[in-house]
């Protein structure tokens, strides 16, 4: 498969010219190959949609460009440093991570949750409280939230709190795997339309795993399409929808195909 | 590491022990008198005395003595020969002193008396039926017979005073202590009896002749090793020859006075045999709770905190390899189900008894629960949290301390509890082998048929357990969210 590699003019920070770049990966878990010799550059400052079924290995995707998973062959460049064993947490510290599960740590009210990445980087207290307003403010959550735990949240509200702690350090680039499954369709919209004010105000480097097509065309300028662990096709949403490189994306995107979970 | 600190400790306790003279007693009536009778003619002469009374068994009073664990505790001719031996052909003092000084042992001359076997007849159904002697019960018209169990069993017992005498009886089994009071309801007419039980003057039995000389002597005697120090030899010297059959039944006696305690009336016996001058004012009720409390309570902590260190920590440290971790739980288990007093008996000779072999089986004990419910704990963490925090880029300390710990706690407490209360529970054993704790009353108690005894500890055990449980109550609202804790978790 021929790599498609787009290139953006929106590069306006001293960042490199994409987000993460992954070069001839191939990660096999257990008897499946999770990716097959994929090759990808994310744009930077831009909300990339990587959409496929169950096992069709995007979420493998992410945990390869965060370093959870190392690749078995390829590299994987990420925020302009090679993926090494190594370098690995100095790296995630510029990466948010989001997962449908939230994993909110359930003995820490929502504060503590929030912050600890901040704790964990030794900011000072006023630093953390600042930018934890500001997230609020940015999530529309309540300040009544922050002494709650996160079992007494609304699982809006949980997802909400997970994306904070995701942005707290002010990441520049946020890994979103299906955060936003688990939701009821008012919840989901709701979120979406944070996320995509956040996008405004503050554009971050995305990728945004999902297998929801609506969603991808919604929240994102670009999608990935996967299979089998192998990209069909990577390009921007309108070209996706008007152009598909095969049966299978058109199905997908005309939510024809199986791809549901 | 942890193995030296544990080496340590336990050599500490070794040596705070070695000073004192240490006296063993068996778990009967008569062995804690004897044992007292010299231990308080020792501190009368000076001597600081360390008592492990209420052994369990010859065995553990012979290893504890072979390791000179103990200095020397009171023996009978009959056993040493049989149990200690294995030469029941041994029946003359001089044969059984000379093997037994081959094992670096020294037999002491014999109190006087001697405590065998012996076949009691009610007084009523001796002169009716005119039993004097043994052999007189094959003649006898049909007689309700009943031997204790073990009396049963024993080649000294029934099945060769049986071959002895030629007898065709009918016999049946009975606890020994039911023995008297079947005889003394009139619901048998024979039955086996110990030379120096106090029961033969109280229930007024006529003892039958062994006319054809089959039960062994056994003379009581105090067994030391012979490192001893010639003056103790010398001081228990003074007690040889002081008791014959009739004054050892009469001291066993009083002990069924649920008035007297042992050490009153092995006081009584050395201030009537002019022995010593001062009456013992013994220890207080209060004394006695707050010192076995005290000692149950080191027993136990100290077990638990070994336990703990080592259970949580191998367990966090093996349970990502589930080999591993299933290969240290099935060892743990396996410990689990080694009989209390088994694993004490098997551990004397290795570390002797007392404190030491007590600490160490209340620590194998305590591993299972805490180990297997830290394994627990840390395989049910999902993986999302550990996910999250390697997203987070935390180090393995920060993961330790900000996700698996807590996440694991309420469980690894549940764990500490269990073993804790299953610590409290066994060191009452512990006294078997005389490390003393809340078992001693009970352990005494129940050679002596004392109730109060028996409360004495059990009460104070039963308090502990309680008192372990509302302690853990507040550990876990101390460091579990209210969420989280194991009262609020469905089972």
């Amino acid at each position: 498969m021929v790599p498609i590699i787009l290139t953006t003019s929106t590069t306006d920070r001293q960042m490199p010219e994409f987000a993460t770049e992954l070069t001839n990966v191939c990660l096999r878990r257990g008897s499946v190959n999770a990716l097959d010799n994929v090759s990808l550059a994310i744009p930077v400052g831009q909300t990339t949609a990587v959409l496929g079924a169950s096992g069709s290995g995007k979420s493998s995707l992410v945990q390869v460009i965060i370093g959870l998973l190392n690749a078995d062959s390829g590299t994987v460049t990420t925020l302009g440093v090679k993926i090494l064993p190594e370098n690995q947490r100095e790296l995630r510290r510029n990466i948010g991570y989001a997962i449908q599960d939230v994993a909110l740590l359930p003995h820490m009210k929502i504060r503590e949750n929030v912050t600890l990445p901040a704790v964990l980087g030794q900011w000072s207290r006023d630093r953390q409280d600042e930018r934890l307003a500001e997230l609020l403010a940015l999530m529309h959550l309540p300040d009544s939230v922050l002494d709650r735990y996160p079992h007494q949240l609304s699982g809006g509200q949980q997802q909400r709190a997970g994306l904070c702690r995701a942005l707290m350090l002010r990441p520049a680039l946020l890994l979103l795997d299906e955060p936003f499954s688990g939701l009821d369709t008012m919840t989901r919209r709701s979120i979406h339309e944070q996320f995509l004010e956040l996008q405004q105000k503050v554009p971050i480097s995305t990728v945004l795993v999902t297998h929801d097509p609506e969603e991808a065309i919604r929240l994102s300028q670009f999608i990935v399409v996967m299979r089998s662990g192998g990209v069909q096709q990577f390009d921007r949403v309108q070209t996706v929808l008007d152009q598909p490189a095969n049966d299978y994306v058109r199905d997908l995107m005309t939510g024809l195909s199986g791809a549901g979970p | 590491m942890r193995v030296l600190a544990l080496a340590l400790i336990l050599a500490t306790i070794q040596t705070a022990n070695a000073e004192p003279v240490v006296i063993g007693s068996k778990n009967f009536a008569e062995s804690y008198i004897l044992a007292e009778a010299s231990a308080q003619l020792l501190e009368s002469k000076g001597f600081e005395v360390d008592r492990r009374f209420g052994l369990n068994g010859t065995k553990i009073a012979y290893d504890a003595l072979q390791n000179k664990a103990i200095d020397f505790y009171p023996e009978y001719t009959g056993t040493i020969a049989e149990v200690i031996l294995e030469q029941p052909s041994l029946t003359e003092l001089n044969d059984i002193r000379n093997a037994l000084a081959e094992r670096g042992l020294q037999l002491l001359d014999p109190l006087g008396f001697n405590n065998s076997y012996a076949i009691a007849a009610s007084t009523e159904s001796a002169e009716r039926l005119s039993l004097r002697r043994i052999s007189d019960l094959a003649n006898a018209p049909p007689l309700r017979i009943a031997f204790p169990h073990e009396f049963l069993n024993r080649q000294d017992g029934w099945p060769g005073l049986q071959a002895r005498y030629n007898f065709h009886l009918d016999v049946d089994g009975i606890e020994h202590a039911i023995a008297y009071e079947a005889i003394n309801a009139g619901q048998v007419d024979i039955i086996a009896v110990y030379t120096s039980d106090g029961q033969i003057v109280q229930s007024d039995l006529v003892l039958l002749d062994d006319d054809l000389e089959f039960f062994p002597e056994y003379l009581a005697a105090f067994l030391t090793h012979d490192a001893i120090d010639p003056e103790i030899v010398q001081i228990l010297a003074s007690l040889s020859g002081r008791i014959d059959d009739a004054y050892i039944r009469e001291l066993n006696l009083n002990v069924l006075d649920p008035d007297r305690s042992y050490a009153d009336i092995a006081n009584g016996f050395l201030h009537d045999e002019g022995l010593i001058l001062a009456t013992n004012q013994g220890p207080t009720l209060v004394d006695n709770l707050l010192k076995n409390t005290k000692r149950h309570l080191k027993l136990t902590a100290i077990a638990l905190a070994f336990a703990i260190v080592t259970g949580v920590g191998i367990a966090a440290t093996v349970y990502p390899h589930r080999r591993l971790a299933d290969a240290f739980l099935y060892f743990t288990g396996l410990l689990q189900t080694v009989p209390s007093i088994a694993l004490l008996a098997l551990l004397i000779p290795l570390v002797g008894v007392g404190q030491t072999p007590a600490i160490i089986a209340l620590f194998l004990y305590s591993l299972l629960p805490i180990a297997r419910s830290t394994v627990t704990a840390m395989l049910a963490i999902p993986q999302s949290y550990r996910q999250v925090a390697a997203a987070m880029a935390m180090t393995r300390a920060q993961e330790m301390r900000y996700v698996l710990m807590p996440l694991a706690m309420p469980h690894v407490i549940a764990g500490i509890r269990t073993a804790a209360v299953i610590c409290i529970g066994t060191a009452t054993l512990a006294a078997f082998i005389g490390a003393g704790g809340l078992g001693d009353p009970i352990v005494t108690g129940l050679a002596l048929n004392d109730t109060r005894l028996i409360l004495q500890g059990a009460l104070p055990a039963a308090g502990l357990a309680i008192l372990t449980e509302i302690l853990f109550g507040f550990i876990e609202r101390s460091l579990v969210v209210p969420h989280m804790r194991s009262s609020a978790r469905p089972t």
